[in-house]
């Protein structure tokens, strides 16, 4: 009895075996990188996780196709390595065999945020070599950024732009009718200037009213008349 | 009362000009009545009956800069550009580091102080445009203005675009991340884009996404409208800077001139915070003075220092002659000069700086990812590899696993700082793609990506402001427009014509023709029209008149520093640049341009086609040909004048 025991033991230890190795048929290459992810919150990885580990698969393969039963001794690892990283498969017990790899990646697809979320890891820490993950998709807001702000700025400066010219139309009208007065009033007016008030006439400048011109003078250089 | 208190002023205002007549023979009729040549030092004793005849002349004076400080910052705005910014740190690299420095104050003392000086003494004196300045100086000279006027607008109507660009990387400065962070993913999101893939996604934004460049000059492609709006945006700005002649510009110019230095102390302070930054400046400031003995070092110093300052453009002329008479140009001259320079070192500091944390980060990168696929590879443990056991571990898989180990080794990249650093970029690359590198690295980089693009637009709009000064003030010189059309209208379609010839450079080949007009349009034509200037005033007008004008001007002659440069130092050392080029050009044969290869994602080099030759003659021809046809034109008018006069005799 002890001996029929340990025959179907062995067979089926062997067979595991035969099922789960590397690069076997369905089989898929597991790798974490848990200190890369959590720095000094890291945790180690043991058989515990490897249970969780288990488990989860198990939980993949009944939500993508709900008929199945597999329970967690339908799932295989082996070769775990430092690294942390090791190959699974999944077996079907009625058939004896490991189920197809495509049904095994689609389910792990569709509860890969699940499966990322019970270990603490992303995409790009807990990585199943042949199964490429989508990358998501950036924000797209419905009008790019750039033309608001490129419509705000092209707004004032347009604004800025049509300020000074205006302003500029009404200062030379203004100017017009000031020179015009000016005329008139030269017609009737008469000759007693008084000139140079002992000013130097290079200290006077052109925008007068605006600065005094005979304390802002250089004096040094200047010939005064 | 107020009668009497304006017709005082009016009376006031004639006699002062009739003074300015009296002590600076410096109207454009002065020498016209005087007929060619040299006209007499006695010329002084006008008379009154001519100063009231120039009197209406004179109601309509000259725009004047409100105060000193607006000249000065309005040079210093034009100089300092980004010439100083993306130039001076290339060639520090190639050329020693710190020993660089040596060749180029020298040159700055010999060529880039004297010629500046000059120039701006000239507009000073002659308060005329370049074109009036140069015919004052003698009629068959008008040849020289005009060339300036014409390399001003080959420079404008390419230069504006780099202000696109800056508004284009400004404006997508507000998103998180950055978009030229991270690659766009591919059509099928399982990856990125191939093109992206083989270069990096800041050289992907640039060429791609920017400029969407074609693969070589031949395929003109479309022109991009996202670069044509932000071109018209960029013409916009300067049309409003301009708009209003030195009035709106002088109010500009403090913004201009000071915002940049604003923003390169807040990156020397970042970039020298930044890990890695010390890299970058004990590798910049090692001098490898062998370096000196290469002619092509002081060829480049001198070139950088010449082409740095602006000279030759007529701007400078432009805005020295709405200075005040009096105005010391002399001191202004080596204010400007030094602090161009100055800024060159700092800009060159905070560059490398920001090269050093660059080539820091790639260099962990790549030890990082060697590490990684080691580790992968072999199955080890996390943080087994580190970056100081690196090189005993590999040799240790080495002897362990020969075979696997031999099948890794092509992916294994030896990953060198040197080589990092030793990546020396110059132009537009180091501007957009470089520093943008660094920049999506950097915490808040929306920030200092804001900073860094408002400083490049302050920088480009300054050189603008000068460009554009030194195309208009000759056309505002002249009766014939300038009585027609007010200034807003001539601002306006100057600005309306270089935008729509700006386009070109939109197109999917602009970069090719900007590459072009970079390199060709102002290089050998500058050094021609400077040079004839310094001759000019050195040997035409007379060095002993110019000493007098300058003594009148500022109240003391030139010492002899001046005079010596002027004579023989800075006309030789053109002439020594000019033959350099010459010889240059002939001896590379053909031409040939750097085209991005999407494929490939790196830069090939190709020929020219014929027809971009054809232009780059037509450029160069172009300008240089006006100083003689100028010469040629003026002689021919004296002889049918003297013709018709001896007919009518």
């Amino acid at each position: 009895m002890l001996q029929v025991l340990l025959l179907t033991f062995s067979a089926v230890t062997i067979a595991h075996a035969e099922l789960c190795k590397p690069d076997a048929q369905n089989a898929f290459k597991v790798r974490l990188s848990i200190k890369t992810a959590l720095g000094d919150n890291a945790y180690a990885w043991d058989t515990n996780e490897e249970y969780l580990f288990k488990a989860m698969m198990a939980f993949s393969m009944r939500r993508y196709s709900s008929k199945t039963t597999t329970q967690i001794s339908n799932v295989l690892l082996c070769n775990v390595t430092d690294r942390v990283s090791f190959w699974f498969v999944v077996t079907d017990s009625t058939k004896n065999t490991t189920v197809p790899g495509s049904e095994v990646e689609a389910a792990i697809r569709m509860n890969r945020n699940r499966i990322n979320n019970a270990f603490l890891l992303s995409d790009k820490t807990l990585q199943f070599l042949k199964i490429p993950s989508t990358l998501a998709p950036p924000v797209e807001p419905s009008t790019p950024v750039w033309l608001i702000v490129f419509g705000v700025v092209l707004c004032l400066i347009v604004a800025g732009i049509v300020f000074l010219v205006v302003a500029g139309i009404q200062q030379r009208k203004k100017k017009n009718k000031e020179s015009t007065e000016r005329e008139n009033l030269e017609e009737k007016g008469e000759a007693t200037i008084t000139i140079e008030n002992g000013i130097p006439c290079e200290t006077l400048d052109l925008k007068a009213g605006h600065i005094n011109g005979v304390f802002s003078a250089d004096d040094e250089r200047f010939t005064s008349l | 009362m107020c009668l009497l208190i304006r017709l005082v002023i009016k009376k006031l205002d004639r006699n002062w000009q009739a003074c300015l007549h009296l002590s600076l023979p410096s109207e454009p009729g002065w020498r016209g009545g005087r007929g060619a040549g040299r006209a007499p030092a006695g010329g002084r004793q006008d008379g009154a009956a001519a100063v009231s005849a120039r009197q209406q002349e004179m109601e309509k004076a000259r725009p004047l800069w409100d105060n000193p400080v607006q000249f000065v910052f309005a040079c210093i705005s034009y100089a300092v550009g980004l010439g100083n910014v993306w130039r001076f740190p290339y060639l520090c690299q190639m050329y020693g580091g710190g020993g660089f420095l040596i060749p180029y104050f020298i040159m700055l003392i010999v060529e880039g102080m004297p010629l500046l000086y000059l120039e701006l003494a000239v507009g000073q004196r002659m308060r005329q445009g370049s074109i009036g300045a140069w015919k004052i100086i003698s009629p068959y000279l008008c040849g020289v203005g005009v060339a300036s006027v014409v390399v001003s607008f080959f420079l404008s109507m390419y230069y504006n675009v780099i202000n696109a660009w800056a508004f284009w990387y400004l404006f997508h400065s507000f998103q998180d991340p950055l978009p030229w962070a991270t690659c766009p993913l591919n059509s099928n999101r399982t990856g990125y884009e191939e093109e992206c893939e083989k270069t990096s996604s800041t050289q992907y934004f640039w060429y791609r996404q920017t400029l969407n460049i074609s693969p070589s000059l031949e395929t003109s492609g479309a022109v991009q409208w996202e670069q044509a709006l932000c071109l018209t945006l960029a013409w916009l700005v300067v049309y409003l800077c301009i708009l209003r002649g030195t009035e709106s510009t002088g109010k500009v110019v403090y913004v201009t001139a000071s915002l940049p230095y604003c923003v390169l102390i807040i990156y020397l302070i970042r970039g020298l915070t930044l890990h890695g930054a010390v890299n970058g400046l004990i590798y910049m400031f090692t001098p490898k003075l062998e370096q000196l003995s290469n002619p092509k070092a002081w060829i480049s110093a001198a070139t950088q220092i010449f082409f740095s300052l602006g000279l030759g453009f007529g701007s400078l002329i432009a805005f020295a002659s709405y200075n005040e008479p009096s105005n010391n140009c002399e001191r202004h001259a080596i204010i400007v000069s030094l602090i161009n320079s100055a800024t060159s070192i700092f800009a060159s500091i905070v560059t490398f700086s920001i090269y050093g944390f660059k080539a820091t980060f790639n260099y962990e990168s790549c030890i990082n990812r060697v590490i990684l696929l080691l580790l992968n590879a072999f199955d080890l443990e996390e943080g087994s590899l580190t970056a100081d056991n690196l090189n005993e571990m590999k040799d240790y898989l080495m002897a362990a696993h020969p075979q696997e180990y031999a099948q890794l080794l092509p992916q294994l990249k030896n990953c060198s700082l040197e080589a990092e650093l030793d990546t020396a970029v110059q132009g537009t690359g180091l501007a957009f793609i470089v520093y943008s590198e660094a920049i999506k690295n950097m915490e808040v980089s929306q920030l200092y990506s804001v900073l860094y693009f408002v400083m490049l637009l302050m920088l480009g709009i300054g050189s603008m402001l000068g460009n554009t000064a030194a195309i208009l003030t000759p056309l505002t010189d002249s009766k014939l427009i300038a009585s027609r059309f007010p200034k807003e209208v001539i601002s306006g379609v100057v600005c309306f014509v270089n935008c729509i010839i700006g386009l070109i450079f939109t197109m999917e080949a602009g970069n090719y023709w900007f590459d072009i007009f970079n390199d060709y349009a102002a290089t050998l034509s500058l050094l021609l029209i400077v040079l004839v200037e310094t001759i000019a005033v050195c040997y035409i007008y007379g060095l002993r008149r110019f000493e007098k004008d300058l003594h009148t001007m500022i109240g003391r002659k030139p010492n002899w520093y001046w005079k010596v440069m002027w004579a023989f130092a800075s006309p030789l050392l053109i002439i020594s640049l000019f033959i350099f080029y010459l010889t240059d050009y002939i001896l590379t044969g053909t031409l040939q341009y750097q085209a991005w290869d999407a494929t490939q994602g790196q830069l090939v080099t190709k020929d020219y086609p014929g027809y971009a030759l054809a232009v780059i003659g037509l450029l160069v021809a172009s300008s240089t040909m006006c100083i003689p046809l100028g010469a040629l034109v003026t002689f021919v008018r004296k002889r049918l004048k003297r013709e018709r006069v001896s007919t009518v005799a």
